[in-house]
This record gives C-alpha cells, sequence and structure tokens, in this order.
C-alpha cells in the first residue's frame, strides 16, 4: 500500500507548501524579534547581561508574576528630546519625499516615454546603484561632498567659489543622500503605474482643447497619482527610521529618531527604552504602511 | 482611338447634393498638395481633395496606406512635411490640436478613465469654459441623442464597446466642431452591433450636419457611410467618388480589385471604335465585348473587370459569341441569401460567380457541372492600369 506523504496528511498540497514557506519565514524573523522588542519595552534597565529584568519570575509559591515596566514609554513622553527627534524625522523623511517626487516624476516619464529599446537601459541606469552596497555610496558622497572633495576642487579649480563649500555633516548633505538613496524606490513604482498609461488619452485631451501642460495636469497627474503615492510610501517609511545616512553626512547635530534608538541602545546601553522608542516608530508607522497597502490594492484591482 | 471620358456615364443612383460636381461649389476642407515623410518613407504623398460642407468621407485602404496620417494631419496631430491644409477657409499650418475646429474621434475612443460619462462629455467644453448651465444643456442634449442618459454616472470600464462608442462620439460632437475625424469608429464592434451603428451614424450627422472624414479599412463601412470614398494606396488617393462610381467605375485594377471582388481578364484592343470595343484575352478564351469606347493606346494591354454577380450562369449555351465562355464548376459556396461558385475555365482561369438564391428549392448547378459564363456587353469595366 502506498503511503500518503507526510505533507499531504497535514492537508498540504505543493501550493500551500509554496506559500506556507515564507510565512515561516516571516513569522521566525520577523514576528518573534518583534515580540522580544516588545517584552524588552516593558522591562527595567539591569546591569546584567543581557542589560534588561526579566518580565516573567516565578516565586517560591509556585506563582508567576508578570512585571510590566511602563516607565520607558511614559519617559519617552516626558523627556521631549524624543518627541523632537521623532518630529524632525517626520520632517526630514517628508521633505526628503517631497524631493523624491519633483526628481523622480519627471524621471519616470522620460522612460515610461522612451522607446522600448532605450526604456531598458534607462530603467537599468536607476537599478545600477543597488549592485553596490548603500554603506560604500554613502561613503562616496562623503568623497564628493567634503571639504577638499571633488565637488569643492572643481568649484575652486573653475574659479567659481575661493573657499571651500561646507557641505558635509549639513542637513543639505544629508538630504542629498537621503534623496539619492531611495530615489530608486520612488521611480520604479511610478514608472509601472506609467508604463500601463494610454498616452493617446492625452491626444484626445489635446483635441478637447487642453494645452500639452492642462492636459498632463487633467489626465496623467490624476491617473498616476496611485504610482506617485506607492512610490512616496516606499521613500517615506524607511525614511522616518532612517539611520546610516544621517549618521555618516548629517553630522552630530542631525537629530533623527533613528540615531537616538542607536544612542540608547549601544551608547547609554538602554535597551528598554530603545525598545519603547522602536514600539512607538512601529505604531506611527503602521497607519502609513495600511494606506501604501490599500493603494497597492487599488493598483492591482484597477489594471484588471 | 482617344474617346472623351464623358462617355462613360455616372451611376443613376439618386445623390441628395452633389457639391463636387459643381465647379463653383466652396470646398470646405481643402487639403492641398500633402506630403508627409517619416525618413525616407512617404506616409501621404502629395494628396489634394476637396471635401464639401455635410459630407461624410470616407478614405479607405488597407493598413500603412497613410489614411490615418491624412486623418492625423487633418486634426493637427502630425504636421504635414509639405502643402497645406485649410478648413472653412483657414490656413491650418501651425495651428495646435487644441485650437483647431476640429475633433477625433480615437480608434481606442480614449475615454478618460477616471471620469464618468458626463465628465468625459462635458471635458471639452469645461476646457473652453462654457457657461455651467450652458455646459450641463448641451451634454443632456448630446447623452439623450446617443441614448445614454441612463449611463451618465457610470465610468468607462462599467460601458459595454458599443456604450464606449457612443460616449466617445458624444464627447467629439458636444463641442460643435466644424470637422469631425473618426478613426475606425466601428472598428472594435461586432459585426451585428456594427450595421446598427452605421446608420445610427448617418442619422446622426444628418441631424446634426456636421462633416465628418472616417478613416477604414472596410470597404463595407466605406459603403454604408460614405456621400464619398477616397481609395487610397501607398499614400496617395488612386480614386475618390462616390461608394457606386467608385464600385462601377473604378479607375484602376486596384481599385476594383480593393472595392468588392471583380473578375480581371488581361486582354487586347483588337476592334476600337467609339461605339464599342472588342478586347481579346488569352486569359478568357475568347473576347469581350464592350459597349463603350475607352480611350487607350492601340495593341495596349487592356483589363477587363467584371463583377461576380454580373455573371450569368447557365447550362444552356447563350446567344451570341461574344461575353460568353464555358467552364466547369469547381466550388461553391452556399451564404444564404446568395451563393459564390468558383469556375474554372478551360485556360486554367478561375471565375467567380454570384448568383442570389431566389428560389428555396437548390439549384440544379453542382460540382463539377460544365457550365456557361455570361455578362452584358455593358457589364465589363476596362482600365488601362
Amino acid at each position: 500500500m502506498r503511503r500518503t506523504p507526510w505533507s499531504q496528511r497535514f492537508g498540504l498540497n505543493g501550493r500551500g507548501l509554496v506559500v506556507l514557506l515564507p510565512y515561516l519565514w516571516l513569522l521566525l524573523f520577523f514576528v518573534v524579534p518583534f515580540v522580544i522588542v516588545l517584552k524588552i519595552s516593558f522591562a527595567d534597565i539591569a546591569l546584567a547581561i543581557p542589560p534588561y529584568t526579566s518580565l516573567f519570575q516565578w516565586d517560591d509559591q509556585k506563582v508567576l508574576s508578570i512585571k510590566l515596566n511602563f516607565n520607558n514609554y511614559a519617559f519617552l513622553f516626558t523627556n521631549e528630546l524624543y518627541f523632537k527627534a521623532l518630529l524632525n524625522s517626520l520632517k526630514v523623511a517628508l521633505i526628503s519625499t517631497l524631493f523624491c517626487i519633483l526628481i523622480g516624476y519627471p524621471m519616470s516619464y522620460g522612460i515610461a516615454r522612451a522607446k522600448p529599446a532605450t526604456r531598458n537601459l534607462l530603467l537599468l541606469l536607476v537599478i545600477l546603484p543597488f549592485w553596490t552596497s548603500l554603506l560604500l555610496r554613502v561613503y562616496a558622497w562623503i568623497g564628493l561632498l567634503k571639504a577638499n572633495g571633488v565637488i569643492n576642487n572643481i568649484l575652486m579649480a573653475l574659479g567659481l567659489i575661493h573657499e571651500p563649500l561646507a557641505m558635509l555633516y549639513t542637513p543639505f548633505a544629508m538630504y542629498v543622500g537621503i534623496v539619492y538613496s531611495y530615489l530608486p524606490f520612488f521611480i520604479l513604482p511610478l514608472y509601472a503605474n506609467l508604463e500601463k498609461m494610454d498616452w493617446q488619452l492625452l491626444e484626445a485631451a489635446e483635441d478637447l482643447g487642453c494645452r500639452p501642460w492642462q492636459a498632463f495636469y487633467k489626465i496623467t497627474l490624476p491617473l498616476s497619482r496611485n504610482g506617485i503615492l506607492a512610490g512616496s510610501m516606499l521613500v517615506f517609511i524607511p525614511a522616518v527610521g532612517e539611520f546610516v545616512i544621517p549618521a555618516l553626512l548629517g553630522g552630530p547635530n542631525a537629530l533623527m529618531i533613528g540615531r537616538i534608538l542607536w544612542d540608547e541602545f549601544f551608547s547609554n546601553r538602554a535597551w528598554p527604552v530603545a525598545s519603547a522608542v522602536a514600539i512607538l516608530l512601529l505604531l506611527l508607522l503602521v497607519p502609513f504602511m495600511m494606506w501604501y497597502q490599500s493603494i497597492q490594492a487599488r493598483e492591482s484591482a484597477g489594471a484588471k | 482611338m482617344a474617346v472623351p471620358s464623358g462617355t462613360l456615364t455616372n451611376p443613376s443612383q439618386p445623390v441628395k447634393a452633389a457639391p463636387w460636381k459643381d465647379p463653383n461649389a466652396k470646398a470646405y476642407v481643402q487639403i492641398d498638395r500633402v506630403t508627409k515623410s517619416f525618413g525616407d518613407f512617404k506616409a501621404v504623398d502629395d494628396v489634394s481633395l476637396k471635401i464639401y460642407k455635410g459630407e461624410i468621407f470616407c478614405l479607405l485602404g488597407a493598413s500603412g496606406c497613410g489614411k490615418t496620417t491624412l486623418l492625423r494631419m487633418l486634426g493637427g496631430f502630425e504636421t504635414p512635411s509639405s502643402g497645406k491644409i485649410y478648413i472653412d477657409g483657414e490656413d491650418m499650418t501651425g495651428v495646435p490640436p487644441y485650437e483647431r475646429p476640429v475633433n477625433m474621434m480615437f480608434q481606442s475612443y480614449a475615454l478618460f478613465p477616471h471620469m464618468n460619462v458626463e465628465q468625459n462629455v462635458a471635458f471639452g467644453l469645461r476646457q473652453d469654459r462654457v457657461a455651467k448651465a450652458e455646459i450641463k444643456d448641451r451634454v443632456a442634449t448630446m447623452l439623450d441623442l446617443v441614448k445614454l442618459t441612463d449611463f451618465a454616472k457610470r465610468k468607462p470600464h462599467q460601458l459595454s464597446g458599443g456604450q464606449r462608442q457612443r460616449v466617445a462620439l458624444a464627447r467629439a460632437l458636444v463641442k460643435r466642431p466644424k470637422l469631425l475625424l473618426l478613426d475606425e469608429p466601428l472598428g472594435a464592434l461586432d459585426k451585428k452591433l456594427r450595421e446598427h451603428t452605421q446608420f445610427e451614424l448617418i442619422s446622426i450627422q444628418d441631424k446634426l450636419g456636421v462633416t465628418f472624414v472616417v478613416v477604414t479599412h472596410d470597404q463595407e463601412e466605406a459603403m454604408t457611410l460614405a456621400s464619398r470614398i477616397g481609395v487610397m494606396n501607398h499614400g496617395e488617393i488612386v480614386q475618390a467618388g462616390t461608394p457606386s462610381e467608385i464600385y462601377e467605375f473604378p479607375s484602376s485594377k486596384f481599385v476594383a480589385d480593393f472595392v468588392g471582388s471583380v473578375n480581371i481578364f488581361e486582354g487586347k484592343l483588337i476592334e476600337d471604335e467609339p461605339e464599342f470595343v472588342r478586347i481579346g484575352s488569352e486569359e478568357l478564351g475568347g473576347t469581350i465585348y464592350v459597349s463603350h469606347g475607352i480611350s487607350a493606346a492601340p495593341e495596349a494591354t487592356v483589363w477587363a473587370a467584371v463583377r461576380p454577380e454580373k455573371v450569368f450562369m447557365s447550362t444552356a449555351p447563350p446567344e451570341g459569341t461574344d461575353n460568353v465562355v464555358r467552364g466547369s464548376v469547381q466550388d461553391i459556396a452556399y451564404l444564404g441569401d446568395l451563393s459564390i461558385y468558383l469556375v474554372k475555365l478551360p485556360t486554367g482561369k478561375i471565375v467567380r460567380v454570384t448568383q442570389p438564391n431566389t428560389s428555396r428549392h437548390a439549384e440544379a448547378i453542382t460540382w463539377d457541372q460544365q457550365v456557361y459564363l455570361s455578362w452584358d456587353s455593358t457589364s465589363p469595366v476596362v482600365v488601362t492600369r
């Protein structure tokens, strides 16, 4: 008699397995760490390894006592440093997103309207930076922006300036780094949207009396709305928690929530507070992620 | 022997008005020696054409013949490489689409997917800053005309193909253009709907009196819609005329063959008189007698074109020796209202014959039967190219 494969006895077929494996992966490497962070955020700081107290304790009478410490959260709300850092992060992410829209929209539009052969080349150029690590690319910007860096040297050689411009370790450098790094994340979803556009609609609009810019404003822009929103979310969400770029390019004054988190964790060894910051940041970003999801759902429904 | 072409009589079919016959009539749209080149390729080659007010003019041709390019030049989406286009006496050179008194119905309809039917139709009027109350009125009238009043709030993707086509028509007509351009207006509709829509289109055009220029590759569509047809080939207008002129008096082998089906026999003039000609055709294996004169050089190769429905088929030999030939039935296609017979001549030439099925009982003629084919001496059209 043939044995039923074990997977079928659990009601699994090939398709189920294919779906299950990634979910197990996510469960293991996303949900479990999240629960651990959540747990730490309710602990107390302690001089131990790891440096926090345990939430669960068995006492002598075999009674499980759970101690939840809300002080970490309370601390975040009483100390205005965190509030300021969070606000500043939102500001930086918002401005970076705006710049990505301003720079990325014309690029996506240009790629979508290029000849098919050119289009692939242009797309490749957008994706090409991913072949190098982010860290290396950010370091490259240091080389470009520093006092005796490439940009300053060229400007001085041309006689346009006589003293090097202070660009590195300024908000300017930080924005350059963030916009540069996240631009492809904006361009790609918007391109996917614009690529589906029926360009004859623009001719129809012109035929009905629109100047080219009016046709863009009334037809192209509303029809690419979902692409803009999707791209913006892909820039905004990670930019809020961005740590590496502000730390390397923004100098010591760049007050970002990601850096606070790093400092609390590594410098102050205040794991519970750092965890509370992480949880709050996550809660803050959940609405944006849900928004992004609903845009994606609308996009794929519209494509049908 | 040269004979004035006036001996070719025009069809007797009544035509409402025929401004193209009046040398003093003012052309509403004048296309004056227009050429459009894309690199080395001439999409439209030195086309001159006059279209009159209230006409439905069809540009008919196979894909790639330049008909769409010509239409797009009328709409302002392409600029002529040389030549000029006048609409109602005004030179359209350098006038962008958004300033032309012309609207276009696109082949794909190009309805704005983020707007409902009403908003689509109102779009052009809003753009012209027409007063709100007037927009409402005109949109309502137009939706009523195309029978879409109940669908005003629907988005394009919630409509059927035929409804979309009517929205596109309403959107283009609501601006009361001097000229409406229609690019394959019925191409996306199924056969039944297409027939119905053709007549609807004519009645709407009649009601509004707008001049239509229609591009199509479908000769049947051109025949039903058009007041005149311009047959295009390789960027040139090879013949322009009323549907019956084009069908009954094609000026070349190409037109005869492109519009409808036809039997073409190559031959040489053996008798050339002002009142008749006799053509000897090896292909036919006989002579063709045509009861009118033609203008061609003596001994020139000519082609006699005979439409399948003008060929009579009989089992008994008909009278006379001209325009009679024997053959055997190769194939029969029964189409209900009529049957198509393919008859093979002893020379190997296949002749196409259509006969209406006037009796409900099957005709006696069947496969491999020997038959006589004959036609009237007025039926052949003799062309020299």
